[in-house]
């Protein structure tokens, strides 16, 4: 059996937890475990307080619980398989180096923040600001993938500089906003002022969108890296059909605002 | 020795390192993915002359190609990395970057790996783009179609190339038809290419020549006009055309697989001889023989 934390009761208030990943507990037995520190609200408290420890195993880290009130869990990890066995709160995953996140449930607000590799695996749904910046930084993930099986909010990679983000549900408003590169897929549709302001990068929409006026129409096309990216998608486990694949899609161009070395890529219906 | 009707001479073919690598080539249709193979690999048989060895490992369904596309996956072989970077850079810069609809690909795993795509995409002129995925990084490069995408780093690996057998016949068809058929089977072992023209090269040479500057001259011994000529002669008296195979492969043991099979396959198309080339054992440091190469072989 993995090692297993199990929370006994939602905490009154938020619990952060950083440091809970599978990669920083490998060796540690469970007395150590429960002896680490986590913060329940303003109070330091220890793990023990809230989870029973269960399981022993240095690859792979199992949560379970009610974990919506639990913050940053798997935040900076940097190897090894983390599974949440149902939601998890803020800033799930972030500022992650490598390794692969699973939430069986929905993430809140901030999932993915500062994040420079591995895999965040949502099969719910996520909140705002999903791999955007952290607070006070212009840039936002640097690398790795998320990967979002429902929805998610506003914002999402804002100031994005390097990595992919793909929703198969729908996207809120200002997905791509400021952005500095990277990739973000939508599967579902998107809300409004998308890739504002941003300088590069690619957003790709399977859906009809409504461009800000500062994007321009280059041409259309099958973009030849975009099957790369969209094959490796699918292998994942995200619901992409061939002619999402094969498609033709409309290049824009912008945000003419900024450098208008980015673009937006919109598939077109019978493409 | 004899392999069913046909002789084989109790000899190896000596073999040498060079640097190889795999390019993976996809495009919209196998047409396209196979022309730009075709031209990639086109005139490089012989590193003596073209500074390199290349040639079409197979074709590929679009289940086996990085975009899902059909495609080709070619072999080029250089003497040293360095300059294998070079002739990639070259080739998939005049070969498939100028060829409607394709992607290059890297096709080889290993630790050592050139800079190909990081050189040809200054062909974009500033309005490139580059792609990180999986730890891999692509250039898009704008052209008047549409978009070049090709990968980063290419690997590079220490292959073995030089492999060989050597069929004789009675005559040119004759002979011709057992190396076709050696060529043929060959072709079905991945990991190796076979650089001449369809496979197979009339022209052997050997080491050096009477003439100062040339590296390499016919190998007089192996030519059935010269046999009544030539101080020493490897024609057989009933022997009137001879052709030569040459194997490059990204491990030894590919090479001595594709010899296996064509020994098998000459013998079986009437070769009346198989033999192999060498320099004594003095050059290159792989050696295989050709006994103990296919079962069936029996001493005279």
């Amino acid at each position: 059996m993995a090692l297993t934390l199990t929370l006994r009761e939602p905490p009154t208030v938020p619990l952060e937890t950083e440091g809970l990943s599978p990669d920083r507990l490998a060796g540690f037995h469970s007395g150590e475990i429960e002896a680490l520190t986590v913060w329940h609200g303003n109070r330091r408290a220890q793990l023990a307080d809230f989870f029973t420890v269960s399981g022993d195993g240095d690859e792979e880290l199992r949560m379970e619980g009610d974990l919506r009130r639990v913050k940053f869990l798997g935040a900076g990890m940097s190897g090894g398989r983390l599974i949440v066995a149902g939601d998890a709160g803020m800033h799930t995953g972030a500022d992650m180096r490598g390794g692969e996140l699973v939430v069986e449930g929905d993430v809140g607000d901030f999932a993915g923040t500062g994040m420079r590799g591995g895999r965040l695996v949502v099969r719910g749904s996520a909140g705002h600001q999903l791999g955007g910046a952290q607070t006070g930084e212009r840039a936002g993930m640097r690398g790795g993938e998320i990967l979002v099986h429902g929805d998610a909010g506003d914002q999402v990679g804002a100031g994005l500089r390097r990595g992919l983000i793909a929703v198969a549900g729908r996207m809120g408003d200002a997905a791509g906003l400021r952005m500095l590169a990277g990739t973000i897929v939508a599967l579902g549709g998107v809300g409004a002022q998308l890739g504002a302001a941003m300088r590069r990068g690619t957003i790709v929409a399977m859906s009809q969108v409504t461009l800000l006026p500062t994007f321009a129409f280059a041409c259309s096309y099958r973009p030849p890296f975009l099957r790369l990216y969209l094959h490796h998608l699918r292998a994942l486990g995200l619901p992409l059909a061939d002619d999402q694949i094969e498609g033709r899609y409309a290049r824009w161009s912008g945000d003419g605002l900024e450098l208008r070395r980015g673009e937006i890529l919109i598939l077109e219906a019978g493409g | 020795m004899r392999l069913a009707d046909t002789e084989v001479v109790d000899t190896f073919a000596e073999a040498f390192p060079m640097w190889g690598s795999r390019i993976v080539i996809t495009a919209e249709s196998p047409a396209w993915a196979h022309e730009a193979a075709r031209s990639l690999s086109g005139f490089a048989t012989s590193v003596i002359g073209c500074k390199c060895e290349a040639g079409i490992e197979r074709e590929l369904d679009p289940t086996e190609t990085p975009d899902g596309r059909p495609g080709a996956s070619a072999l080029l072989f250089a003497s040293d990395r360095e300059g294998l970077a070079k002739r990639l850079v070259e080739r998939i810069g005049q070969s498939v970057l100028t060829c409607p609809t394709t992607a290059c690909f890297n096709g080889l795993d290993g630790p050592e790996t050139v800079d190909v795509g990081g050189q040809l995409r200054f062909f974009g002129d500033g309005y490139q783009a580059s792609k990180v995925l999986d730890g891999r990084r692509y250039w898009r490069v704008p052209v008047m179609e549409g978009e070049f995408l090709v990968e980063e780093r290419f690997a590079v690996a220490e292959g073995v190339a030089g492999g060989n057998i050597i069929v004789l016949g009675r005559d040119i068809a004759g002979a011709l038809r057992a190396t076709e058929a050696a060529a043929a089977a060959m072709r079905t072992v991945r990991d190796v290419i076979l650089p001449f023209p369809g496979g197979i090269a009339r022209s052997g040479s050997k080491v050096g020549s009477r003439y100062s500057g040339l590296v390499a001259s016919t190998n007089d011994a192996l030519c059935p006009t010269l046999r009544a000529q030539v101080p020493h002669t490897d024609v057989p008296p009933d022997v009137g055309s001879v052709f030569e195979i040459v194997i490059d492969g990204l491990t030894f043991e590919a090479v001595r697989d594709a010899m296996a099979r064509g020994l098998e396959a000459a013998a079986g198309a009437g070769a009346s001889h198989v033999t192999a080339g060498n320099y004594g054992g003095n050059l290159g440091p792989h050696h295989i023989d050709l006994r103990g190469l296919v079962p069936g072989l029996r001493d005279d």
